[in-house]
């Protein structure tokens, strides 16, 4: 995220702490895709996901007088993001969250699929991506497509900043235990 | 993390922030030390490109998600339209009032219980000032007044004496002048008089006078003083 933006953000903040529903809409517009796209990654369901944001949104809306702009407004929401979505989580019966995880975490060399996906390395990089659990989805969301430093996810996870690393490196460990056992090897860990 | 793989902590520490700096999220120092260590070590390079193919597929699978429908827009907005009685705007004030009460909390016992003093004789000088200007005001059509006419009579309740308080006199000035004189504020103000009982019975007219003069003498607080019996 550039500085400007950054900055721009803080001011939006600012004004909507004043009760400025156009910088509202501002805000909305600029986040809302990524910070649905993280949720949605979190809970697998796309209709819940677009509740979720708007509780998101709603908590920014009520709680933008308190921002105190010690980290980036995306990283602030982002962290709102992830309350609400594991909140979510823990409300849906356990049935349910069995039957999603065990289609998420399915072996892929049991799908047939996988004999075409390991001539597409792109492709089994991406359902492999899928196939690991909310913890190590989460972390390389926020790194490689949120763009988040180590402090920041941090902050975001609530975690310390050493553990970020090593969750990170476990994250990318079990990927190449799920490419390889889709048959493509990588020649690391 | 140090000892994983038996790895030097250096190039290990390195090869942890490979994501990051794959990302472009490393600091400047962080990110030189990585693209040197990157430049001399050969597997280290075949490594941070396995981390570019994760971050491409990341992004690529990020950005197939889609995004949400302009339903999640109309929910928040109808939100914050009911939301209006607690808008930010509103609850910038309620804060306001909180961060008053947190300084007034913030305050020590002793320093607290000085300022409540402060505030009690604030407000007892404001009453004396707004009766005075209102009894100045009610009075100024009358021609003549005697002040021991106008305050509700005493007589035989005690002591009393008429006083005028001098202008530069502080509500602190003159709390500590009745309670030095051991008298009370019984009446007034009519014109700029008050009736303050210096004694709870009735005293002979020397011992009055005395009293009387022993106020005078408080010049600072006093600028008149009348027996009236």
């Amino acid at each position: 995220m550039s500085v400007n933006q950054t900055t721009s953000d803080d001011v939006l903040i600012g004004r909507i702490a004043q009760g400025d529903r156009l910088a509202m809409q501002v805000l909305f517009a600029r986040h809302h895709v990524r910070v649905y796209r993280f949720v949605l990654r979190l809970v697998s369901d796309p209709a819940t996901a677009e509740d979720l944001i708007s509780e998101v949104f709603l908590d920014v809306w009520r709680q933008a007088d308190r921002f105190e702009g010690r980290s980036a407004v995306s990283t602030w929401m982002l962290a709102i993001a992830r309350f609400k979505a594991l909140s979510a989580l823990r409300k849906r019966p356990d049935k349910e969250l069995d039957e999603e995880t065990a289609a998420a975490i399915e072996d892929p060399s049991d799908d047939p699929e996988v004999s075409v996906q390991k001539k597409d390395k792109s492709a089994a990089l991406r359902t492999c991506l899928k196939a690991l659990s909310p913890e190590h989805r989460e972390i390389i969301d926020l790194v490689y497509y949120h763009e988040k430093s180590v402090e920041e996810v941090a902050e975001i996870v609530g975690i310390p900043e050493n553990t970020v690393k090593t969750r990170m490196f476990y994250a990318r460990k079990k990927l190449a235990e799920l490419l390889k056992t889709a048959g493509v090897e990588r020649g690391w860990p | 993390m140090s000892t994983m793989n038996g790895k030097a902590p250096e190039r290990q520490d390195i090869e942890d922030l490979l994501p990051w700096h794959a990302a472009g999220t490393l600091g400047r120092r962080d990110a030189e030390r990585v693209e040197t260590a990157i430049a001399a070590d050969k597997e280290l390079a075949r490594r941070f490109d396995l981390v570019r193919e994760e971050l491409a597929e990341t992004i690529h699978l990020n950005e197939s998600l889609g995004a949400p429908s302009a339903r999640a827009m109309q929910t928040l907005f109808a939100a914050i339209e009911q939301d209006g009685a607690t808008s930010p705007r509103r609850r910038v004030s309620i804060n306001f009032s909180s961060r008053v009460s947190a300084f007034f909390s913030s305050l020590s016992p002793r320093t607290l219980a000085w300022s409540a003093t402060a505030a009690v004789l604030a407000i007892v000088l404001q009453a004396v000032v707004i009766s005075s200007v209102v009894l100045k005001g009610s009075s100024a059509s009358r021609s003549y007044e005697t002040a021991s006419a106008e305050l509700p009579s005493q007589a035989g309740q005690g002591s009393d004496v008429l006083v005028r308080f001098a202008p530069q006199a502080s509500a602190a000035d003159i709390t500590k002048f009745l309670q030095t004189h051991k008298a009370t504020l019984v009446a007034g103000p009519t014109g700029d008089l008050y009736r303050v009982r210096v004694s709870t019975t009735r005293l002979p007219k020397n011992e009055l006078d005395t009293i009387v003069k022993a106020l005078q003498s408080e010049r600072g607080v006093i600028a008149l003083v009348l027996p009236t019996n």
